[in-house]
Order: C-alpha cells, then sequence, then structure tokens
C-alpha cells in the first residue's frame, strides 16, 4: 500500500504546469516587446513634446499634428493627399470585387476547356513576385500612356491581389449548393441573374473581406507610387510619409510620428474592432 | 440561328466573358512584362526609350560590374540570416510556443506578429529607424543604457543587422501562421499518448510535432528563400542599400539599375535572374497546393 508521504512532490514537480505556462508566457512577452513598444512609442510620441529618457513622454502638444493645418515644407497638402490615398483604396477594393466576384463564379460555377490549367496559373500567379518585373512594367505602363496617374497604380495594385481575391471568392462559391442555383433557375432566371441576386449575396462575408483588405492593400501601396508616380498631385500618403521621412529622419520625431499614426489611422481601427478576421485574412494578401 | 441555339453558344462562351477582365489584366501585368523582359535585356534602352539591341553586352557586363561581388555577398548574407533567424527560427518558436498555451492568448499574441504585415510599410521602416536610431533616442540605447552599457550605432556599424531585423519580423509571421495550423491540425491523441509515457515538452516538439509538420517546414524553407531573395522594399526604406552599398542586394540593386540611373536594359538583364526566381516560386507554390498543406491557410 502506498502512503501519502511515500510519493512526496517536490516543489517544481507540483508546479510544473504553472512554471510551463510562466516561461512560455515570458519568453512570448520578451520577443514580442519590439513590437509592443514600437507602437506604443509611435502613438506617444505623436501626442508629446519630447521623451524623457527616449520612452517617457512629456508635455502634451498637439503641435506635432501641425501638418494638418499648416503647410510643412517640402510636402504637399496633407488633405488632398489623403484623399488620393482614400481613391486609391477605394478603387482597388472595387476593381478586385468586380473581377473576382465575375472570375471566381466562372471557374467555380462552369466547366470549361482550360479550367484545370487557368486555376493553377492563377495559383501561379498568387505566388509570383511582380516586383522583380518592375522595368518592364514601367515600358508598359509608358506606352499604355498610365504613368504618373492613379489609374495605371490602381490597376497595377488590383491585378497583383485579383489572384489571391479570385482563389479565395472562389472558394466561398464553391461552399453554396448547386441546389439553390437550380431553384432560382426554375423560377425562371438566367444563369447571370443567378448570380447577381441569389449567389452575390451568399458570399457576402467573403466580398466584405476582400474589399477590407483591398481597401488596405491600396492604402498602403509604397512601391508603385514612389516609381511611376512624379508629380505630387498624386502623391498618396505613402509617397508623403515617405518624403517626410527623407527630409526629418532622426530630427523630428514628433512630426514623423504624427504623419505615421494618421496614415495608419484604417490599419489601427482594423486591429482593435477586428483583429479576428485580420489574420485570417493578411496572409493570403502580401507575400512573405 | 434560332433563339435557343443562341441562348445555348451565349451560356457556352458565359465562362470567358466573365473571365474576360481577369484574363486582360493578367495579360497586360504579368505575361507582357515576363515577356517583355527577355528582348529588353538585349538592348541599352535609357530614358531615350529606344529599342537599341546590343547583343549579350548587358550579361557580359553583370560580371565586370565591380560592384556585384558586393551585392551578391550581402544578398546570400540578407537572405539566409534572415531566413533562419525569424522567417523559419522565429516562426517555429513562435507557433510552438503560442499552440502550448490557451486559443485565446495564443491567438492574440500571433495576431500581434500580423502588425507589422498589415502596417503600411513607410511607417514600419520610421518604427526600425526609431529602434535603432544613433542617438540615446533610440529603443537599443535606451535599454542598454539602463543595463549600464554604452549606446550602439548599429546604424553605421552593422547595418545588415537593421535590414534583417525589420524583414524578419515581418516575415515571420507566414510561417507563424502555417505552422500553427498544421500543428492544431495534429490529431490530440499523440500527445495523449506521449503524455502517458510520461515524457517532456522538447521531446515532445522533437518526436512528434516537428516531424509531422516536416512537408510545411520545408516548404516554408523553400518559398520563403525565394521571396526574400526579391524583396526590396524595406530596405529601399531604411537604408536604400546604404550605406555605402553595405545593405544593397541583387533585388535593389536591380531597382537603383533601373530607377535611380535609368539603365533599363541592364535592369531589365539584372531582373531576369529574379524572374527566373520568381517562376520557381510560383511552381513551387503551386505543387505543395497540390499536396494539399497550404490550402488552409489560403482558404480564409
Amino acid at each position: 500500500m502506498i502512503k501519502k508521504e511515500d510519493y512526496k512532490l517536490g516543489f517544481l514537480q507540483r508546479n510544473s504546469s504553472k512554471i510551463f505556462n510562466l516561461t512560455v508566457y515570458s519568453i512570448l512577452i520578451i520577443l514580442s516587446s519590439p513590437i509592443v513598444l514600437a507602437y506604443a512609442w509611435l502613438f506617444m510620441r505623436s501626442f508629446s513634446t519630447g521623451m524623457k529618457h527616449g520612452f517617457i513622454p512629456i508635455g502634451l502638444t498637439f503641435n506635432n499634428w501641425r501638418f494638418m493645418w499648416e503647410q510643412i515644407s517640402g510636402l504637399p497638402n496633407v488633405w488632398h493627399v489623403t484623399l488620393n490615398t482614400i481613391v486609391l483604396g477605394g478603387s482597388v477594393a472595387g476593381v478586385v470585387l468586380l473581377v473576382s466576384s465575375m472570375a471566381g463564379f466562372a471557374l467555380s460555377r462552369f466547366t470549361f476547356k482550360g479550367q484545370g490549367k487557368l486555376l493553377l496559373l492563377i495559383l501561379m500567379l498568387h505566388a509570383f513576385p511582380t516586383v522583380s518585373l518592375m522595368v518592364a512594367i514601367f515600358y508598359i505602363l509608358r506606352i499604355t500612356h498610365l504613368l504618373n496617374s492613379l489609374l495605371g497604380v490602381i490597376l497595377l495594385r488590383a491585378s497583383m491581389d485579383i489572384p489571391w481575391a479570385t482563389w479565395v471568392i472562389k472558394g466561398f462559391y464553391d461552399g453554396i449548393p448547386r441546389e439553390i442555383e437550380w431553384a432560382g433557375a426554375i423560377d425562371g432566371y438566367s444563369r447571370i441573374a443567378v448570380w447577381r441576386k441569389v449567389l452575390l449575396p451568399m458570399v457576402k462575408p467573403g466580398l466584405i473581406v476582400i474589399g477590407v483588405f483591398e481597401f488596405l492593400s491600396g492604402w498602403s501601396e509604397f512601391i508603385f507610387i514612389t516609381t511611376f508616380i512624379f508629380s505630387n498631385k498624386w502623391w498618396t500618403l505613402s509617397q508623403y510619409t515617405y518624403t517626410a521621412l527623407g527630409g526629418y529622419r532622426f530630427a523630428d520625431y514628433g512630426l514623423l510620428t504624427a504623419i505615421s499614426v494618421w496614415y495608419i489611422l484604417p490599419v489601427t481601427v482594423l486591429f482593435i474592432f477586428a483583429n479576428k478576421y485580420m489574420t485570417q485574412m493578411s496572409l493570403g494578401g502580401i507575400k512573405g | 440561328m434560332d433563339k435557343k441555339t443562341k441562348l445555348k453558344s451565349f451560356n457556352k462562351s458565359l465562362p470567358w466573358i466573365l473571365l474576360l477582365p481577369l484574363i486582360a489584366l493578367v495579360l497586360m501585368f504579368y505575361i507582357s512584362p515576363i515577356v517583355i523582359t527577355v528582348p529588353l535585356s538585349f538592348t541599352n534602352m535609357g530614358l531615350s526609350f529606344k529599342w537599341m539591341f546590343v547583343g549579350l553586352e548587358n550579361f557580359r557586363n553583370i560580371p565586370r560590374d565591380p560592384i556585384i561581388p558586393q551585392i551578391i555577398r550581402n544578398t546570400f548574407v540578407y537572405v539566409f540570416t534572415t531566413l533562419i533567424v525569424f522567417n523559419f527560427g522565429m516562426a517555429v518558436l513562435l507557433s510552438l510556443l503560442t499552440t502550448s498555451i490557451s486559443d485565446k492568448w495564443g491567438g492574440f499574441f500571433r495576431t500581434l506578429w500580423m502588425l507589422p504585415r498589415i502596417t503600411p510599410s513607410v511607417v514600419y521602416g520610421l518604427l526600425w529607424l526609431w529602434i535603432f536610431d544613433p542617438s540615446k533616442n533610440g529603443l537599443l540605447n535606451i535599454i542598454l543604457s539602463l543595463l549600464g552599457m554604452p549606446s550602439q550605432d548599429v546604424f553605421h556599424h552593422n547595418p545588415m543587422l537593421l535590414i534583417v531585423f525589420a524583414n524578419g519580423f515581418v516575415g515571420a509571421s507566414m510561417g507563424m501562421m502555417i505552422f500553427s495550423a498544421a500543428i492544431k491540425a495534429i490529431p490530440v491523441e499523440y500527445y495523449r499518448a506521449a503524455m502517458v509515457d510520461g515524457v517532456g515538452w522538447f521531446t515532445i516538439v522533437r518526436k512528434i510535432t516537428l516531424p509531422l509538420i516536416r512537408w510545411h517546414l520545408l516548404f516554408i524553407t523553400a518559398y520563403e528563400t525565394l521571396s526574400l531573395f526579391t524583396s526590396y522594399q524595406y530596405i529601399l526604406i531604411i537604408t536604400n542599400g546604404g550605406p555605402i552599398n553595405r545593405t544593397n542586394v541583387w533585388a535593389l540593386y536591380t531597382y537603383q539599375t533601373a530607377f535611380s540611373n535609368f539603365k533599363f536594359g541592364y535592369g531589365a538583364a539584372l531582373s531576369l535572374v529574379l524572374v527566373g526566381v520568381g517562376v520557381i516560386a510560383g511552381l513551387l507554390y503551386i505543387r505543395n497546393i497540390h499536396i494539399e498543406s497550404t490550402s488552409n491557410a489560403l482558404e480564409i
């Protein structure tokens, strides 16, 4: 018979799962600390006159935000630039939604020659790094007169994301039972009408995810703007922030952080209110 | 043609009509650029945009270019350091740790690590410029001074470190998400059996978890190597290859050749390597989708 005292457990053994958890959390907190500290600094710094020991904010001020009502040397009007950024984000979302919802429907609901190959091509393009084609894309935008125009960047950014969006929305279409479509057909709808009136409302969750993600994709676009846009009439916030970074790096953190906080506002909103979806949708869209 | 056959042929061409915008954009921004890059690389096209064919001259110039050996060295250091430490190493560590605690908190940490990925790249660049700010105001130097150590000027003494960290904190999240999903898909019975045998966390990781996700590990390693090779956005923002080309890599040098020096022909020749890498990445990707592993990450 085993008596109680025969199998005394040591402190470490009794608390092994607690100690394990404590260790895991500590490591995760240490590893993630640069992210947390950097974003915390970004927000705090934008509202303060300076930082004690580099990190503790002193003196609340809105002077850093003066770019919203004053002219900053070397930078165009921020409201105009913000409007351009909204147009870019909104148009990219619009184009991607239109093209991918049509293509996804065709790929999910029809059988035609070359379908399998087309699907593979779409997947392959999703993984293909566009930045390697910049030289030739510059040439193509030039001969189509799309250089120095937001339309060029909109079409380009949208094209980069359409393979991903088509693949995602096709998955949503695939999940809808065929019977629902037949019911529509029996009611006398054509295939297009069935698509518009029956299927599209049913894939709405997918459309919302793609729409939000594509808005952010256009909103954040940098390389295409800085390479293919020459006049500050068509600047977006990425070029605005980049130019500010060039002029004031290491010099005026107040201004730079305030501009940055303004720029990442939509990302912040998404992070706070919809972070559950954020992880799900971010992966497919951007390449590591 | 009567009405019925007309409708039938319309229905037959309907999928192609629906696919038309997709195909047009793919032709314009993927297929044509790939095709054009090849003849372009045999010209000395500059700002005049004249097609002046010069044969193999651009390719002969690559090994003669005095900066190329340094570029190649930097590219290897950048790709493999970032890959080993972050895109693979940190990704494995984060996925193992976040799947060892409650789903709620594991998910929280994973979301946190997605933040760099969805942050506009210019703002993200600013964060790293601050972290490695050579003055006393940067995060690294604040921490060092708290520990009583002298300030570091990473920006001038070891700029590649800055680049590796900035890219790594973005790059780790892709592997992290894919590995975490794969780990969560491992049947819980395996772990129970191991627990009955009384083995510890490290043994479980080494004998069960890692062997079972080995295809994912392999895929991410290969895919991330290729994608790091073609990425230059954060380097462009943070150091633009400097100081004096010490952080310049093949992809960035290609970009600068074309868009800072306006040598489009030579730039196209340099970018052919990247196009090759891109095609391999694409093939690898579809191959992997075929063995179904990343499909769960893709399908939301």
